[in-house]
């Protein structure tokens, strides 16, 4: 099958392209874990195949990309066949058909950035680095790829490692960075947590934290965020004395939940300044709590029925979903809601 | 108007991200007024605030919310009414230029779960969703431990509060794909699939996630409500017109001295905006700018008064859209920012529908040689005419977001386009034949 004329794009976008994922020998295996985290992973929604772009991340975390392995495992768990999640994957610019180097560098070269410098930073670092877009340096340090618009336009022009930020990028800086990954640093990101590498940040996006251990995790979410574009309206109005008008009173005459009264709710507008530290620590205990892995018993999307969307009649057993999850166990179950029992159709 | 801190608020906080912030800068107060709320009251608090959403279509939130079939009192429910409600944020931020709910998430991640929390409670829903752009990795983080925390502390979870409602939230990761910010494509995507828009009607909110009534709201839409629900709908109208009310933060990017998340009301002009930017770059002067991102018609130094909202922006021919504000000067040319911008849209078409597939493709050919000095005179029309065949044909809006740069481009800037033509081409300008209409353009 020949991918669509003149666009290279065109092949991804259409899946037309009949070499959707290469087959590399020596990949770290796809292990019962892996299969036990997919279940994790599918127990947090009402219907199991939503789980499977976390999924493809996860085995994504493992193999440095979707491997047919990958592809294999996912089909398997969610019941559908590989071509289907084949499909699915390959729509993605995130889900990668070749293994992907330790760390993966984007550069945006949208129009915004392109102009104030990144499509110089793009050339002259694929230059130095002797790879063109989604191509990985022969030492396996960096698998480099030309980005559409990361949502940074104010730190333009910016490049991210692993998803990372690296703002307000120039050329030299930007060539010291990928030298310092190739040395095997992990220069810190502008804003963004410390890095581990491209298979770390792949294991957050499915959901689980790239740190086995909570102080690292709770690291990671106390990464640097707010830069100075981020905060300057808030300072400028500081300056200014400038502030939204005061809220003159909650509405009225209405009960409030909890033990403790909102007694600071009817306030005036808060003045920025009177931040007090925080105190350390935040919850590293309910982040990392997970523990049960869903019994699952197999997933119960059978393609056949799910082809004619969005009208098609509702399977049984959908309604019970939402309803009928368990609390939380006392550390707090996080985002998965603890999965036991979300209802799957079966 | 003056900078109005209410969203950006805690913005430069200590650990801003945490609960221990949030709560001590009224964070879940909102939540707790709203539990002791109807969910019809808190429905009708929203709409009489005039909210509108801020994902870049501006329909009105209360009135999304009110669309949700609800069982009647007394009679046993059938259809839509029947099923479960959900509830999915629209976090797939990826529009170029557009920044504001990134930082927001990443900066204030409790006032998005806390609006989740309201915004759930007033549909009734039971388990909601945060889909994340998957690039956004650290505001995927920041929002899942705020998640975590928020269950911890009894804000969401089982019997909320002692107010015997439950309510679940997940945040879930995207994997690439700006078509994913089409509210039914996500929902798509959401479900396990290709991310690729449905045809509408139905609606989202009879048939969206599995079938049943879905709510889709954007970050800041939602960020707002508990300020909405605190304040009031009275304090909310303060800012801003009436018919668009609200704070807004407008992300100032491009050639300013001084880049960055401005957060005013809305109505706010760029002449302002540009002022708290530090103005263009010192000896440059303003060339163009998008109000809303790269899907919104170009805007230029004649339109630096028109009030940025969504109606005067619409009515001055543009689009409010994200108040993704980015700014271009004279040094920039505006035929290879328009041939970038064609490329995004080529790139993230999802190949759905043939006119936006196939056209914006051919729009990049197009562009690409008159960039590179080999157009034609023929191709300016050609241009037109493509866009024309995109325009309104397509399942979803990114067809006709791929005409918009090209069109006001070429309405402000033709001299632009002009001037790469070969010059026997300029020569032939004034003789070029029109094209035979094609279908329904007759």
């Amino acid at each position: 099958m020949s991918a669509l004329p003149g666009s290279a794009e065109g092949t991804a976008v259409t899946g037309l392209d009949s070499s959707a994922v290469e087959v590399h020998g020596d990949l770290p295996p796809l292990t019962e874990t892996t299969r036990a985290e997919c279940r994790e992973i599918m127990a947090r929604y009402p219907v199991p195949r939503s789980a499977l772009l976390p999924m493809l991340h996860l085995v994504q975390s493992v193999q440095g990309y979707v491997s047919p392995e990958g592809v294999a495992l996912c089909a398997q768990e969610l019941g559908l066949t590989k071509a289907e999640v084949g499909a699915v994957a390959t729509f993605y610019t995130m889900f990668k058909r070749r293994p992907t180097g330790r760390h993966l560098v984007s550069v945006c070269t949208n129009t915004l950035c392109a102009v104030l410098g990144g499509q110089k930073i793009y050339d002259e670092v694929a230059a130095e680095l002797g790879v063109h877009h989604d191509e990985t340096t022969a030492d396996g340090a960096i698998t480099l790829e030309h980005a559409e618009c990361l949502a940074a336009c104010d730190y333009a022009p910016v490049v991210t490692v692993d998803y990372e930020f690296y703002d307000q990028q120039d050329v030299a800086a930007a060539l010291e960075l990928v030298a310092a990954l190739r040395r095997g640093e992990r220069p810190a990101p502008t804003r963004g947590a410390p890095l581990t590498d491209f298979l770390g940040v792949s294991r957050q996006l499915a959901g689980f934290s790239q740190h086995a251990d909570a102080a690292a995790a709770q690291s990671a979410v106390d990464g640097p965020s707010a830069g100075v574009p981020t905060l300057r309206g808030v300072r400028l109005a500081a300056e200014r004395g400038e502030t939204a008008p005061p809220m003159a009173a909650g509405p009225p005459e209405t009960a409030v939940f909890g033990e403790e009264p909102p007694e600071t709710a009817v306030s005036g507008e808060e003045p920025p300044d009177t931040a007090v530290p925080g105190e350390g620590g935040g919850t590293p205990g309910a982040q990392a709590a997970d523990a049960e892995v869903a019994a699952a018993s197999n997933p119960a999307e059978r393609s056949g029925a799910e082809q004619n969307h969005p009208d098609r009649p509702e399977p049984a057993g959908r309604e019970a979903a939402d309803r009928d999850a368990p609390a939380p166990d006392a550390d707090g179950q996080a985002q998965s809601g603890s999965g036991t029992s979300v209802q799957r159709e079966v | 108007m003056p900078l109005t801190p209410v969203l950006t608020s805690r913005f430069a906080e200590e650990r801003s991200w945490t609960i221990e912030t949030y709560e001590r800068t009224e964070g879940y107060a909102a939540w707790r007024t709203a539990l002791g709320m109807t969910p019809d009251e808190l429905v009708t608090l929203v709409k009489d605030s005039g909210l509108r959403g801020r994902g870049g279509a501006g329909f009105p939130t209360g009135m999304k919310w009110s669309f949700i079939p609800q069982p009647k009192p007394g009679e046993t429910p059938t259809g839509p009414a029947a099923k479960p409600k959900y509830l999915v944020v629209n976090a797939d931020e990826g529009e170029p230029g557009t920044c504001k709910d990134l930082p927001l998430m990443m900066a204030d991640p409790h006032s998005l779960v806390e609006g989740v929390a309201i915004a759930s409670y007033a549909i009734r829903c039971h388990y909601a969703v945060i889909y994340v752009r998957g690039e956004a990795v650290h505001a995927h983080r920041r929002l899942q431990a705020a998640v975590a925390e928020a269950y911890a502390a009894g804000h969401l979870g089982r019997d909320v509060h002692g107010s015997g409602y439950d309510l679940d939230v997940i945040v879930h990761a995207g994997a690439g794909a700006y078509i994913c910010g089409e509210e039914t494509a996500l929902l798509d995507s959401l479900e396990g699939r290709r991310g690729q828009p449905r045809l509408k009607p139905p609606f989202p909110a009879v048939a969206g996630l599995y079938g049943a009534p879905t709510v889709v709201n954007n970050v800041e839409t939602l960020a707002s409500v508990p300020f909405v629900v605190r304040g009031g709908s009275a304090w909310f109208k303060e800012f801003g017109p009436e018919k668009s009310p609200g704070p807004k933060i407008y992300s100032v990017s491009g050639r300013v001295v001084h880049p960055g998340q401005y957060e005013a009301p809305m109505g706010t002009t760029m002449r302002e905006l540009l002022a708290m930017a530090g103005g263009v770059r010192p000896g440059h002067e303003l060339k163009f700018w998008t109000p809303g991102g790269s899907s919104t018609p170009y805007f230029t130094a004649d339109h630096l008064d028109v009030p940025l909202d969504f109606d005067s922006v619409a009515a001055a021919g543009s689009m409010l859209g994200t108040t993704a504000l980015m700014v271009f000067d004279e040094t920039d040319s505006i035929v290879e920012a328009t041939l970038r911008f064609t490329e995004f849209y080529a790139h993230e078409s999802c190949g759905k529908c043939t006119p936006c597939r196939e056209g914006t493709y051919w729009l990049v050919q197009i562009l690409e040689r008159l960039v590179a000095g080999h157009g034609t005179a023929r191709d300016l029309d050609l241009l037109t005419d493509t866009c024309d065949n995109i325009l309104g044909r397509s399942f979803c809006a990114l067809g006709d977001g791929a005409t918009s740069c090209i069109a006001s481009s070429l309405k402000y800037f033709r001299d632009d386009y002009v001037a790469l033509l070969p010059a026997d081409e300029q020569g032939r300008l004034g003789r070029t034949l029109h094209l035979e209409p094609v279908g329904a353009m007759a």
